[in-house]
């Protein structure tokens, strides 16, 4: 007998081509069976969808709104420009939306504790925010190096009740934090929902956040057809794990006219090795669970990734990525950590906007993208993120004395 | 089904109406050198089979002593070829031996040359606790193409219906995760052990080891009771790395296999 004939293929969801599925210990298949089934009952249930959208009205504060930035759009030859505001979110970015989504799930499952990671703290701010709405306990798993450059957020998740436990295996970032929060969940599996913070990860975890995400993409394309009169000629995200990038993204895939553009984090820049550009400067392997672009060694172990944005500073990216890389969709460029700052200068001096360092690399990309398609053409950016919590970084790297 | 030096040794044990004793141990430590002099040790003290850790950047399922281990290892600059150096050099003493790899390591040396390197350096098979049967087509292929045994781990969350899915997929042992979490020793052995393995044998004939928290004689002896196979890992790192030389580790290794190896037998 042929024993793989014992297993139905058909049944195996969560690839993307080659890439995505599940790399994980087998204890963990029950909880993520579990989920999967969590999260398409509640795809289909309406009354999941409204009490997710009256949060989102009440709670989050959706729809965001798009904001078109003139004088910033004067250094990218020309070409309009229409940030969409996630950064207006409350806690200050996209990442609420999947993290009031999985709460809600992790509700539904009976479950009390959710662990999380997080890098630049964006991810387990929401996540302490949203235990904190639902009477949920949470800890949150930061590379010891991240508490430091992201002291702020640290003090704000302890505010908001979560435990933050700093990791001081391996590169002592995010990608240790991941590791460090997957032991928990192998331990503590029963009572508890690992909340992941990105489109990585096994399956269902890089369908189920980009779902969450979507709503970005459906607000925005709506908006650009209403207050604009037409659609995007290209769609600019950063790119870290890829889950804002995915989130706008996804409803404009099927739009052949809209090119889809990401901006990876390029370090010091991708020739000097440097770097958190994993599908510029990556191959295909196996991170955390799933089959994607990593930066890898000869023998296969991971590369540390190098950024000036804790948020992208990940060697990994969401497998869906991945594939819309490969077959040709989404196109994905670098942008070093200078290029992004200069960025991130400009839209605060010129709009009085300060945004995230990770978004600031899509902003950097604009300026090149926006000069490539002259004056005629319309961009939207995701804006994913607020900067507040970067004014540390920022005035180190600009020389302002604290 | 194709025999193996591994698939073997578990026929002579249970006609010894004993359990084998497998240790553990992650190539390139302490040292590159050095790790087969303590896997020599293991063999004379009385360990039944190897299982070479290959060290990974990112161990999920091991706790801080074999974390611990890998990153010394992968600062000695462990690869692949120091891998199959080491099973040539522990098959030579004439104990069956198998890898212990996270996935990644194999699809980026090539799913089938690590097949055959592995064979060709006298392995019996390939633990590989991240590779889930769904993901394993290619690896059921090349591992059955060399003749080599695949040994996927189950745990105890692993559902009735999951069962027989992960078991027929495994050959050699199959390895039963004792209880819910990573690697390391324990105070005790969990008690879902036992009823895991009954699990399990309800489902397939093979030989089945259980691993995950066992560190001493009395712990072995509680498991060989109900298990053909005990798995000892972190307890022998931790001799190593409380030893100031390797002198001093290799006694302290072969001493508690010794030990150990009494607690296997009935």
């Amino acid at each position: 007998m042929n024993p793989e004939a014992t297993i139905d293929k058909s049944a195996i969801l969560g690839h993307f081509g080659s890439y995505g599925g599940r790399f994980v210990p087998e204890a963990l298949i029950g909880a993520l069976d579990q989920l999967e089934a969590a999260h398409l009952a509640a795809k289909s249930d309406p009354s999941f969808q409204a009490e997710l959208a009256e949060l989102h009205r009440t709670y989050t504060g959706r729809p965001s709104i798009i904001t078109e930035v003139k004088r910033f759009a004067e250094h990218a030859g020309g070409a309009r420009i229409f940030l969409k505001r996630e950064d207006l979110n409350h806690t200050g970015s996209h990442k609420i939306n999947n993290v009031l989504g999985q709460a809600l799930l992790t509700k539904r499952m009976g479950k009390k504790r959710i662990i999380a990671e997080t890098g630049a703290g964006q991810h387990g701010v929401a996540s302490a925010t949203a235990a904190a709405l639902m009477g949920l306990e949470c800890v949150v798993y930061m590379g010891e190096e991240d508490t430091k450059r992201q002291a702020l957020n640290v003090a704000r998740m302890k505010l908001l009740g979560a435990e933050v436990v700093p990791v001081t295996q391996g590169s002592r970032t995010l990608k240790d934090a991941i590791n460090e929060a997957m032991r928990d969940w192998v331990t503590n599996v029963e009572t508890t929902h690992y909340l992941l913070g990105t489109v990585a990860g096994p399956h269902p975890f890089p369908e189920m956040v980009r779902d969450f995400h979507r709503v970005i993409g459906v607000e925005a394309r709506e908006q650009m057809l209403a207050e604009v009169g037409r659609l995007p000629d290209a769609v600019l995200a950063c790119v870290g794990g890829g889950s804002n990038a995915i989130g706008i993204w996804h409803p404009f895939i099927d739009d052949a006219g809209v090119r889809l553009i990401g901006f990876e984090a390029g370090g010091s820049g991708v020739e000097t090795g440097k770097h958190a550009a994993t599908i510029t400067g990556g191959s295909p392997g196996v991170l955390h669970g799933t089959r994607t672009y990593v930066l890898q060694d000869a023998n296969g172990q991971t590369i540390e990734s190098h950024s000036i944005s804790a948020g992208l500073d990940y060697p990994g990216v969401g497998p869906e990525h991945a594939y819309l890389h490969d077959i040709g969709r989404a196109e994905y460029r670098a942008i070093n950590d200078d290029q992004a700052m200069e960025a991130f200068s400009l839209l605060s001096r010129t709009e009085g906007i300060i945004p995230a360092i990770e978004t600031a690399h899509a902003l950097a990309g604009a300026l090149i993208i926006g000069r490539e398609l002259g004056p005629d053409a319309i961009l939207l950016i995701n804006h994913s993120g607020r900067g507040d919590k970067d004014v540390q970084t920022a005035a180190q790297y600009f020389g302002i004395p604290l | 089904m194709y025999s193996t030096p591994l698939s073997e040794l578990f026929i002579h044990t249970k006609a010894e109406n004993r359990a084998a004793l497998i240790g553990y141990l992650p190539a390139g430590f302490p040292t590159i050198a050095d790790s087969s002099k303590v896997i020599a040790a293991m063999v004379e003290g009385g360990v039944d089979a190897i299982e070479i850790g290959f060290p990974y950047s990112d161990p999920v399922m091991d706790g801080p002593v074999i974390q611990n281990a890998a990153e010394q290892s992968l600062k000695n600059g462990t690869g692949a070829s120091d891998v199959f150096d080491l099973m040539a050099a522990t098959t030579k003493l004439g104990v069956p031996a198998v890898v212990m790899t996270y996935w990644n390591p194999i699809e980026r040396y090539g799913v089938e040359a690590f097949a055959q390197s592995l064979k060709a350096a006298g392995g019996s098979g390939v633990i590989t606790p991240d590779l889930t049967v769904e993901e394993s087509t290619q690896w059921s292929q090349a591992s059955q193409d060399s003749q080599i045994n695949r040994i996927y781990v189950v745990a105890p969350s692993t559902s009735e219906a999951r069962m027989p899915l992960v078991t027929s997929q495994c050959s050699g042992f199959i390895y039963a995760a004792s209880l819910m979490g990573v690697t390391g020793t324990r105070n005790s052995v969990s008690g879902d052990a036992r009823a895991l393995v009954a699990r399990i044998r309800s489902t397939s004939d093979l030989p089945v080891a259980v691993g995950l928290g066992v560190s001493n004689a009395a712990q072995a002896h509680e498991v060989a009771d109900y298990a053909d196979g005990v798995i000892v890992g972190s307890a022998f790192i931790r001799e190593v790395q409380e030893s100031v030389n390797i002198e001093e580790a290799c006694e302290r290794v072969r001493e508690l296999a010794r030990s150990l190896s009494q607690g296997v037998r009935r």
